[in-house]
């Protein structure tokens, strides 16, 4: 028994909540812009690719999804029960009707399979841009990220530096578990695998200059939370002086906190875990610190590179990133002060 | 629709109903089983076969294989299969006394073959081969591991139904219960073959 | 329900048999159908509180950026178990709850092909459940995420035994399923009543049927991966481990893909697992409220065969970012657009039902038709998922999390309700209250929307999934406090349903065999239902059998002369009385209770326990499971050797 009073309403209800979810997915496309990791505000031909791709598949998902919940809501509307008892015709199948649905979605799969399939070989493909490529090793840590620029000689730890307009070649793999590299504005994720070499390419473009967010998007244990990253897209003179000064030692402390700092670095359990280059440290199972102070963040995108931030998370880093792989003796205030004056040097 | 519920069914009450098939469940139970048991030994196949060739180190499988042996023994159990086929024809006749005769051979046979199996597996654990010396020696004890247990239910199973006939508890009537477990039995004997050519036979 | 009243002593078998008609023996010797389906709602309904309280907490944790409620460790254990309860604890369980309870009256039977079997499945169901929840007593409970992936899995990068407890848990589930489905399996092919031919089974039952076929297929896959890891855990075999066992030695050699091909080969199968039945319960809820047979049924029959075959064909598109080949994400992108083809059958059929019809917006009606509605939304966000360059920028985002949650709460979950609402009548003998289930249906389609409606935006805004925290000015502040308050709408509206179920067993309006005017075989029968269900088992002549008998006129096929169920089904007449005016029939013979599928379930629990004991290190405890499948063996000859009924002493 229906309460007949009652069923408007309902319907209404439903008619809103289907319109609120319709216009929720118009907004996918129209994503919060100022969102530092959106998918769908590209900055490199690869990433403009994808976003097209996704455009065709959205808007026409868009249009299945009008016409399937239209056709729904008017069929609930129109047919509802108005008294008990009803004569209903009883009709079993039409199959005419069965072959009209198959054929039509197929044809609208067909339409997004072609270009899908044409841009998945274009990925696979060379990049189409190759004069002067950068080509860098992406190598993912439980949990940070480790970047090598082997024609370039540089070798530097979660913050990337790219020239806009050149292509980039990615090669990505893993010194542990899987990883996935991942910048949305450049396009899409490499997972980072052991073992393996994956690689991808994009590149930047000109608008694209610029601080991006990336982050780790494979779960990859305790802190993949944090295991974020940052891409700095350059211009081509500013990527070129970034080299110069990469590549160059790290530069001498000259007297002060910096100095003792540098004393103390060499005789302490540092140098089992890290590098720094022209010095006695050259660990490899944390980040490469020769030129720590030239970043903007420390612990994998997580807190700025401040000295106040340095020297707690010398003091501390298990208490700043529970369980990170940087385990050691308790520092002293004045000494994490002194290694802090010290890598904020290291320009 | 009538009121019967005080009225008791009109034939004799049985549990099980005439199958809709005319099929004996369990034997349909058994076929849905090895059904299952084909994508078990087909995970455990491919496993082997992700790594043939990428083994690193040595010795890997193909170093210490030793063909004309596993051949023996992989005969043996061939010709197990044929001794059930015999064992089911002489109970579907009412013989019981054959029947015993060639259980004891099948079971037997199946026991040679295990017999030669952990021979095997101790031969190549002293040639260095082991479980976790690489992905070849991982992949090759556990799918013919599994082979092997296969093989060793089969043989228990084998035996119950010899115990029973011998206490005279089997009949022409039971003539299902051999042609489920010989179902069983050749369906380890077909994966037999399989594994036997798949890993030792097929060169690299 | 007094059946065993005139039973002699035991005769054979080892135990004494049970005979306690009631009381909590009764419930744990049962190898009634019936009990066992109500056994599984009951475990898989405790284990979905469960489930969504882990969910709530980790909305809670997620409402802001930075919080701190909870740590790394503890978030990824939740969605760890949040994952895998829901899917091996909750869906699976609540199909083979209405598969235990309709199946069997569908298709006219008095019982399952092999009881016995069937209380087993159960039994080692519940073991799996409480060995996988089992690390929460000694805090080390899964995080690796449901999926697992190795090589973090190895014991060098999860030493604790948390994964462990995973490992056993779903490999004692993946036996309890198998058990299940071979069961039913050989039920829906021998136990048909006469006439019944396969085009003529309700689709619950074609659904029923068909999913336990992909059980069958996918969950060796899965033993097999699990056995894989469980040997690289306990004894330093090398299936995925990449680095060596000790530092100097050779690189072990392993591939970490290898378990993402298992897995997958599983996993896909597996959610079409969870959404089948759930298309199953929807075909018969449909039908019954806009009273007109299904449309196209043959059709929908095809298409569930054909999803079920393509899901095997699809795996690798959640491996799109693994680095395959051009020509294989060519080939998985393909195959898995085309299942939204057979799909969208099912969607149109079911809508061409409703057409013309006479709808009843009853709840378990409000329930289906929120399916078609949000699985849509969800079979649509796939579609977007298997074009592999654009899922690159989706992949392990929140777009992936709205995903499946659109299409297994949105699918599964509202559909299961649709059958609680539709056959609770039949199950308990009582209607459940209309006005709450309303209630109920509204608040929690209100709070699934504003749930997982705005991971669709945190997806695109790139918000990664299993992150325990987030940073400030990421932009995803705002989605995060909607989806936090709408999944506790959506609690509400579980706390709703749970004191409308306890209302209705206590004052609810009483149901009479057929409350909806149904149109199967099961509503021809008193709800509910007797001990042997059919007094006598009827003989069908067509699809919707009672439907035909109750409407020849509406039914234009109707040939006459052929009664669309030809033998009396035990109505009882007097309606709502329930099963009491059917004491004393004894006659009907059902399989007697037995202590043995207990007992083997509890050996298979005491032998996953001794894996976990022995996954610390000390491998001399394996003997523990040595023991646990001693009692396996010695119960299934007991089983064996006891007559599946005591011959009767009057
Ligand atoms: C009930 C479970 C269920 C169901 C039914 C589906 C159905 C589908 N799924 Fe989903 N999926 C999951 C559960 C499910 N999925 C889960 C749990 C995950 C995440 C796993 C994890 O990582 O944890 C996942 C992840 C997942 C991925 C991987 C995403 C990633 O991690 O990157 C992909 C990729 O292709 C995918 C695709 C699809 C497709 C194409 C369908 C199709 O079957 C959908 C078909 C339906 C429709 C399309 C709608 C109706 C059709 C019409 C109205 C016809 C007209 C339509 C068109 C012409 C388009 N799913
Ligand atoms: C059927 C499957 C199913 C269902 C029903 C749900 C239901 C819910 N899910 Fe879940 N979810 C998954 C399957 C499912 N999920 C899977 C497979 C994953 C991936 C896991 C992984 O990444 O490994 C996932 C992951 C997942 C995440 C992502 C975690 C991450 O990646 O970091 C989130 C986050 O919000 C989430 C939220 C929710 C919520 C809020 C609900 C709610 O709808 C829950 C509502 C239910 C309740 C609220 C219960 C009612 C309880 C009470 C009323 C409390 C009273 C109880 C007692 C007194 C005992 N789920
Ligand atoms: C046991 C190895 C180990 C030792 C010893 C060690 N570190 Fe680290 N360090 C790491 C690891 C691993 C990381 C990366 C942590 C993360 O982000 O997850 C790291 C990160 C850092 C960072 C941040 C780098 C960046 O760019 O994010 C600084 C700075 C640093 N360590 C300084 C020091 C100093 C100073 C010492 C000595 C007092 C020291 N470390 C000792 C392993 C070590
Ligand atoms: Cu590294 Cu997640
Ligand atoms: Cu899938």
């Amino acid at each position: 028994m229906t309460r007949a009073g009652s069923l408007r309403p309902r319907l209404i209800t439903l008619s809103c909540a289907i319109l609120f979810a319709i216009s929720a997915g118009g907004c996918t496309q129209l994503a919060n812009p100022s969102a530092p990791q959106s998918t769908v505000f590209p900055g490199s031909d690869w990433g403009r690719m994808i976003q097209d791709l996704y455009g065709l598949i959205f808007w026409m998902a868009v249009v299945v999804f009008v016409g399937v919940e239209g056709f729904l809501l008017y069929t609930v509307i129109r047919f509802r029960r108005r008294r008990e008892g009803e004569a209903v015709s009883q009709t079993h199948g039409n199959t005419l009707l069965e072959v009209a649905w198959t054929v039509v979605p197929s044809i609208v799969l067909l339409m997004i399979a072609v270009p899908t399939i044409s841009t998945i070989f274009i990925g696979d493909m060379p990049p189409p841009v190759t004069t002067n490529p950068v080509r860098v090793t992406v190598i993912g840590h439980q949990w940070w990220w480790e970047f090598r620029y082997p024609d370039l000689g540089v070798v530097t730890a979660n913050e990337l530096h790219l020239p806009a307009g050149r292509t980039a070649t990615i090669e990505v793999t893993s010194a542990d578990v899987i990883h996935s590299f991942w910048v949305p504005k450049m396009g899409g994720k490499v997972d980072a695998i052991p073992t393996r070499i994956n690689t991808m390419w994009f590149t930047p473009d000109a608008a694209a200059v610029g601080e991006h967010f990336g982050q780790c998007a494979e779960f990859c244990g305790l802190q993949h939370a944090n295991m974020r990253m940052r891409l700095f897209v350059d211009t081509a003179a500013n990527f070129d002086a970034w080299v110069q000064q990469q590549r160059a030692p790290a530069s001498a402390a000259a007297a002060g906190d910096a100095q003792q700092g540098a004393e103390l670095f060499q005789r302490s359990a540092c140098i089992t875990c890290h590098t720094i280059k022209g010095t006695n440290a050259q660990g490899t199972i944390g980040p490469d610190l020769t030129h720590v102070g030239s970043r903007t963040t420390i612990a994998a995108g997580m807190i700025d590179n401040t000295p106040e931030n340095l020297a707690h998370w010398i003091r501390d880093p298990q208490g700043v990133k529970v369980g990170n792989k940087m385990v050691l003796p308790q520092v002293s205030e004045s000494d994490a002060r002194l290694f802090a004056a010290y890598l904020q040097s290291l320009r | 629709m009538q009121q019967v519920a005080s009225a008791p069914p009109a034939h004799p009450p049985t549990h099980v109903e005439e199958p809709s098939t005319g099929l004996n469940n369990r034997k349909v139970l058994m076929w849905a089983f090895l059904g299952s048991d084909c994508m078990f030994f087909g995970a455990l196949i491919v496993s082997y076969l992700v790594y043939r060739g990428r083994w690193q180190g040595h010795p890997v499988p193909t170093d210490v294989f030793d063909i004309p042996y596993t051949s023996v023994s992989a005969f043996a159990l061939l010709m197990s299969s044929l001794a059930m086929v015999l064992a089911l024809a002489a109970i579907q006749r009412g013989d019981i006394r054959r029947l015993k005769i060639w259980l004891l051979t099948t079971a037997g046979l199946g026991l040679v073959f295990i017999g030669g199996q952990i021979f095997e597996f101790t031969t190549f654990g002293h040639e260095g081969l082991t479980l976790g010396g690489n992905t070849g020696g991982t992949t090759f004890f556990v799918l013919t591991g599994f082979h092997g247990a296969h093989v060793s239910l089969g043989i228990a199973w084998l035996l119950s139904l010899f115990v029973q006939a011998v206490r005279g508890q089997m009949a022409q009537a039971r003539s299902l219960d051999v042609e489920i477990a010989g179902l069983y039995w050749h369906f380890v004997d077909i994966v037999w073959i399989i594994i036997f050519t798949v890993v030792y036979l097929i060169p690299i | 329900m007094a059946t065993a009243t005139a039973r002699a002593a035991p005769r054979a078998g080892i135990l004494a048999r049970p005979v306690a008609p009631m009381g909590i023996w009764s419930w744990l010797t049962t190898i009634d159908h019936k009990r066992i389906g109500i056994l599984y709602e009951l475990t898989a309904f405790i284990f979905f509180l469960i489930g969504g309280l882990e969910a709530l907490l980790m909305r809670s944790q997620l409402v802001q950026p930075d919080n701190t409620l909870l740590g790394p460790g503890q978030y990824n254990a939740l969605f760890t178990m949040h994952g895998t309860t829901m899917i091996f604890l909750v869906v699976m369980p609540l199909s083979a709850a209405f598969f235990n309870y309709i199946v069997p009256l569908q298709i006219g039977a008095r019982d399952v092909a092999f009881p016995r079997l069937n209380a087993f499945s159960y039994w080692v169901f519940l073991s799996g459940g409480v060995l996988m929840n089992l690390g929460f007593l000694i805090g080390a409970v899964p995080d690796m995420g449901w999926f697992a992936y190795s090589p973090l899995t190895s014991s060098q990068f999860s030493p604790s035994v948390g994964v462990d407890f995973w490992v056993v848990g779903l490999q004692v589930l993946g036996v309890a399923s198998l058990a299940a489905a071979f069961n039913f399996l050989v039920t829906i092919i021998q136990m048909r009543a006469p006439g019944l031919s396969f085009m003529r089974m309700p689709l619950f039952t074609w659904t029923t049927f068909v999913t336990s076929i992909l059980i069958v297929l996918a969950f060796p896959v899965i033993a097999v991966a699990l056995i894989e890891l469980m040997f690289d855990r306990l004894f330093g075999s090398t299936f995925f481990n990449v680095t060596p066992a000790a530092a100097g030695a050779a690189a072990a050699g392993g591939d970490p893909i290898l378990w993402q091909h298992l897995f997958w080969v599983f996993a896909h199968p597996e959610v079409y697992i969870l959404i089948l039945p759930a298309m199953g319960i929807v075909s018969e809820v449909v039908p019954v409220f806009s009273r007109k047979p299904l449309f196209g049924y043959p059709f929908m029959v095809y298409a569930v065969v054909s999803i079920a075959f393509l899901s095997f064909t699809v795996w690798a598109h959640h491996m799109f970012t693994t680095g395959l080949s051009a020509i294989a994400m060519s080939f998985f992108a393909a195959s898995t657009m085309l299942i939204a083809v057979p799909t969208g059958i099912k969607i149109f059929n079911w809508i061409s039902t409703l057409y013309g019809g006479s709808i009843a917006l009853k709840a378990p009606a409000m329930f289906a038709l929120g399916f078609i509605a949000m699985f849509t939304i969800g079979g649509l966000s796939g579609v977007m998922h298997a074009s592999p360059p654009v899922d690159t920028q989706q992949q392990d985002t929140y777009f992936v999390v709205a995903h499946l949650h659109y299409v297994l709460f949105g699918g599964s979950i509202f559909a299961l309700f649709a059958g609680i609402y539709y056959w609770w009548p039949k199950i308990t003998g009582r209607l459940l209250g209309d006005g709450l289930g309303q209630l109920q249906f509204w608040l929690m389609f209100i709070g699934f929307n504003l749930t997982f409606g705005p991971m669709h935006f945190l997806g695109v805004d790139g918000m990664p999934r299993r992150v325990y925290t987030y940073s400030p000015g990421m932009g995803w502040e705002l989605w995060n406090v909607v989806a936090t308050i709408g999944a506790f709408v959506i609690g509400v509206s579980v706390l709703v349903f749970i004191f409308n179920a306890f209302k209705s067993l206590r004052t609810g309006e009483r149901a009479g065999d057929d409350p909806w005017d149904g149109m199967t075989l099961e509503w021809t029968i008193p709800s509910p239902p007797p001990h042997y269900n059919f007094v006598e088992i009827p003989t069908v002549a067509g699809r919707n059998p009672l439907w035909l008998q109750k409407h020849p006129e509406l039914a234009g096929r109707h040939v006459p002369g052929a009664d669309p169920i030809a033998t009396d089904t035990g109505h009882s007449g007097s309606e709502g009385s329930g099963a009491e005016s059917h004491d004393g029939h004894h006659a009907v013979h059902v399989p007697d209770p037995s202590y043995w599928p207990l007992f083997a379930g509890a050996g298979i629990f005491v032998a996953g326990f001794g894996v976990l004991l022995s996954a610390g290190g000390n491998l001399s405890l394996l003997a523990v499971t040595g023991v646990g499948l001693f009692i396996v063996i010695v119960s299934i000859f007991g089983w064996s050797l006891e007559p599946v009924n005591e011959p009767v002493q009057a």
